[in-house]
């Protein structure tokens, strides 16, 4: 309804419109929400994520993600491939954390088979999974320390995930898609220079802890930011199936390493560190980043008993136990491994054929992300880029 | 409880609407992880998961996984993978629906892990899941035609009068 | 200096209009000749020091060491596409950067690089700074709303916030100065610090001058301290910089109000921003410790060495502005209104009122 002025003001002389008090209606000057298109091109949406942000001036009321800009058809590509020839798109899923998914996958495939491996093999096969869940974890650590705006740890971070990338490269030549975890085995020897490489680097990277944690976790503005912020209470943490240090961050005392031991986990001391609530509530988004560094900690208490423990004289062959031919019997398997994001199952179904049936990959990324729209209703928009980052999304397993 | 165990429970809590045991042999965690009941009476999904949330025995609060799959003889199944975090049991099991006719209940009001997992379902197989609460598409476009991890699904050559290139 | 310089063109060009208007142009545009040069080295300074800061060498290709990257940068932005978006208000877009720009650079009109450099001695001089500042509220403002970007326009409405708001801390710490001094003439306030550094306004003023409480002024110096680093604190908002970057919070808003921006009007808010780093600085220097004056006295003194001093100042508080935002996250809208009136108003009322209450004692 167009306003206009009474008669009486139109006939005076005024440069203006005046309009009178009582045709404003109450109902006009309401404010309206704001939808607003976080991605899939915005700096900290850690990949191509788009999330529909619906705003009230700068509160958050709704976010709908919307996924599937890297969707590549993993689970397609798997069953027109064998099941060694699956590992490369393995490695493209989570590409910060190839390792692990590697060892999810191979593991899945040894345990639809019964292949026992190597006792070799599974401490090189832990040793890189432990450093891929560092690098994995220096980036998240990195990244979140972004998002809050801090931009200087992000480079402490990546500085030390080159000396891991560079053991991994001398090992495999490749550093972030490895292809190295085969089914049964391995596909190079552990290179004799990376048990010295890496304890140096065990060294070097207990001082970036400490650094990243005084420069960031312990910065004051950083814990006024992130404490109380995000909040995932323990029971909806569990019914939405969060895993990893996204669960752990609630305070429940899971991982997998421990509450279901696969490959040699059984052998080593480490603790599993919980969300406490040091700067507000249990399960906000400081609590999420503090689980991340103390198990980049315990990692790296893990990598020092494997290099304490780790058999250098033992010249078993690596590929030693690698069928001849990888065809399992009809069946199928859920098999399931930590990884830097949490529990990443692989749901293989077999036809007694050399390729799988049906892969689905219960993906931690994936289930975790559900989680933002519940957890970030009420927060500010600054907020909202806080928890997208504490939950430390790889887009690349996410939409697979 | 072993998977088994619960498997006996539930044949004697739901009698027909629970179907075969199938064990899996490859390996001792295959068996005990992977091995599956059949479901033969999928209306009766909802109720069963209510009742592997809620008694107290059983007491399964984590959905692991929730896959769909097509089985290439023109039905889809969908398989559950749940875990007791508090009891530290497993049990999985699977429903199969006729490909035609594809419609299971929702289990996203008891756990809302398979919420997304569901919607996946329904975006690759074409698994309609009844009284779920946000029944779109989510890695594909809402544009999409057919549902690529069906069997007899065929790459459309054309999208949106665009030849596809391959 | 104004004399001088038309002497030397009298000189040359014989007397008349012309060489009025020369003298005029040229003296004016000193300080464009500062800022352009300064913000040469103060784009380079953020590189390298947030490289060192960050365990990176920085630029290390144009040039011996990387120092001609500032210039390559710019001739970059000359040549880059002038874009306005066709949604956008096109006569506000347009308009913004310049309005922006402006407003710092009036700054420099009252800013006195030497004792015998000032471009023009109001005896209003502070008051007019923060004045003009408000300008470049109007053009974010513009810049904001004419994008017809909804990033930009929450950029814009937070930093109109924030600015505004902390206005308030800046004027009550300069107010604490200005009781000490009784006036807000910067030049009488310089000269007013002559003598070295126990003179300077933040240990309590002058202590030689007849009628400023001689050594008694060393009680106002707590007092001065608090106003300096509330005054510190609050320049680093007014210019939008880290913790207190949220307008352009680029992990949030991708660039705030300048997101729609590119080519050389980008490059005018990018120039402002370093034209505003200066001009705060500078206050601060000017204010607190005493603008021109060198710290020994009349020694290393004089009105050349006197610009070198000035200059110094200032990009030290610039560098320690880098050296701040390479270091620590950033604050929420909240918290950074949290701190400015439920923190720095209540110190700054209660340094006023202890400052004006030694004073009123001193002058008894």
């Amino acid at each position: 309804m167009p306003l206009v002025a009474t008669d009486r003001m139109q006939t005076l002389p005024l440069p203006i419109k005046v309009v009178p008090a009582e045709k404003v209606e109450p109902s006009r000057l309401k404010t309206e929400e704001m939808v607003l298109n976080v991605g899939p091109q915005h700096p900290s949406t850690h990949g191509v994520l788009r999330l529909e942000v619906v705003l009230d001036g700068e509160l958050v009321i709704d976010v709908v993600p919307h996924l599937g800009y890297l969707h590549r058809c993993f689970e397609k590509h798997c069953e027109a491939m064998t099941y060694p020839q699956v590992i490369p798109y393995v490695d493209r899923m989570d590409y910060l954390a190839s390792m692990n998914s590697e060892h999810g996958y191979a593991m899945a495939v040894e345990r639809l088979m019964g292949i026992e491996v190597p006792e070799k093999v599974e401490y090189i096969r832990v040793l890189f999974a432990e450093l891929q869940r560092i690098a994995s974890h220096l980036v998240a650590v990195g990244t979140f320390g972004l998002d809050v705006g801090a931009f200087t740890p992000f480079l402490y971070c990546f500085r030390d995930r080159e000396d891991i990338l560079e053991m991994f490269e001398k090992t495999c030549g490749a550093r972030l898609l490895y292809n190295y975890i085969w089914v049964g085995g391995l596909s190079h020897d552990l290179h004799p220079d990376v048990l010295g490489m890496c304890r140096e680097f065990v060294k070097k990277n207990r001082a970036t802890h400490k650094e990243v944690n005084e420069l960031l976790t312990f910065n004051k503005i950083f814990c006024e930011r992130t404490g109380n912020v995000g909040i995932l209470k323990p029971e909806v943490a569990i019914n939405y199936g969060a895993s990893g240090p996204m669960l752990r961050g609630s305070g429940v005392k899971w991982d997998l390493r421990r509450n279901d031991p696969y490959s040699i986990y059984d052998r080593f001391e480490f603790e599993i560190p919980v969300g406490e609530g040091m700067m507000g509530t249990v399960g906000d988004c400081f609590d999420r980043h503090w689980v991340r560094m103390r198990e980049w900690e315990q990692s790296l208490n893990i990598i020092e008993q494997i290099l304490e423990q780790f058999p250098q004289n033992d010249k078993t062959d690596v590929q030693k136990a690698i069928p001849k031919r990888i065809k399992p019997a009809t069946g199928e398997i859920y098999s399931r491994c930590e990884t830097a994001r949490g529990e990443l199952g692989f749901h293989i179904v077999s036809k007694d054929d050399i390729k799988p049936w049906r892969v689905k990959v219960r993906s931690p990324a994936f289930t975790n992300l559900a989680m933002l729209p519940i957890i970030s209703r009420g927060y500010l928009m600054a907020d909202m880029i806080i928890i997208l980052g504490s939950i430390d999304i790889v887009l690349g397993e996410v939409d697979r | 409880m072993t998977n088994k165990e619960v498997y006996d429970h539930l044949k004697a809590r739901f009698g027909s609407a629970i179907g075969d045991w199938n064990e899996q042999t490859g390996s001792d965690y295959a068996k005990r992880m992977s091995s599956y009941a059949d479901i033969t009476d999928a209306g009766a999904v909802h109720n069963i998961c209510m009742h592997l949330r809620d008694e107290p025995t059983l007491e399964f609060d984590y959905l692991n996984n929730l896959s769909a799959m097509d089985n290439g003889d023109k039905t889809l199944s969908v398989v559950y993978h749940f875990e007791s975090m508090k009891l530290g049991h497993h049990f999985a099991m699977r429903v199969t629906v006729p490909a035609d006719q594809a419609v299971v209940p929702s289990v996203t009001d008891i756990w809302a892990m398979a919420n997304w997992h569901e919607r996946e379902g329904y975006d690759m197989i074409g698994i309609t899941f009844s009284n779920h609460p946000d029944h779109r598409r989510i890695l594909l476009g809402d544009d999409w035609v057919g549902h690529p991890l069906r069997k007899d699904f065929k790459v459309p050559e054309f999208y949106r009068g665009m030849k596809v290139p391959y | 200096m104004f004399d001088g310089l038309r002497d030397l063109f009298i000189s040359l060009i014989g007397k008349g209009a012309l060489t009025d208007v020369v003298t005029i142009v040229i003296y004016c545009a000193l300080p464009l000749v500062v800022i352009l040069l300064y913000a040469l080295f103060a784009i380079l300074a953020e590189m390298k020091l947030s490289a060192w800061v960050q365990d990176r060498l920085g630029p290390m290709r144009t040039g011996p060491y990387g120092i001609l990257q500032p210039i390559a940068d710019i001739l970059k932005l000359l040549q880059k596409e002038d874009l306005t978006p066709v949604q956008a208000d096109r006569k506000i877009y347009n308009l913004a950067p310049f309005m922006v720009f402006i407003g710092s650079y009036l700054g420099f009109a009252v800013l006195p690089f030497s004792s015998e450099y000032i471009g023009a001695r109001l005896n209003v001089g502070i008051f007019y700074l923060i004045a003009v500042s408000g300008l470049v509220v109007v053009g974010i403002l513009m810049a904001g709303w004419g994008s017809n970007n909804k990033y930009s326009l929450m950029g814009s409405m937070r930093s109109v916030a924030q600015i505004v708001s902390y206005e308030i801390p800046t004027g009550l710490a300069i107010l604490a100065v200005v009781m000490i001094a009784g006036t807000m003439d910067l030049q009488t306030m310089s000269k007013l610090q002559e003598g070295g550094i126990q003179n300077w306004f933040l240990f309590g003023g002058p202590k030689n001058i007849a009628g400023f409480g001689g050594n008694y002024a060393w009680l106002l110096t707590p007092f001065m301290f608090i106003a300096f680093i509330i005054y510190i604190v609050a320049s680093l908002a007014e210019t939008n910089r880290v913790p207190f970057d949220i307008p352009e919070a680029e992990s949030e808003l991708v660039a705030g109000y300048h997101t729609e921006y590119s080519a050389m009007k980008f490059a005018l808010f990018f120039l402002a921003e370093y034209a505003n780093m200066l001009v705060v600085s500078a206050i601060a220097s000017i204010v607190f410790l005493g603008g021109w004056n060198s710290p020994f006295g009349s020694f290393l003194g004089g009105p050349i060495l006197g610009v070198v001093w000035f200059l110094a100042k200032a990009i030290f508080f610039v560098i320690v502005q880098i050296w701040i935002r390479w270091t620590l996250p950033r604050v929420r809208i909240d918290q950074l209104m949290n701190i400015c009136w439920k923190v720095m108003i209540p110190f700054g009322m209660a340094t006023v009122l202890a400052i004006g209450t030694i004073v009123t004692w001193l002058a008894h």
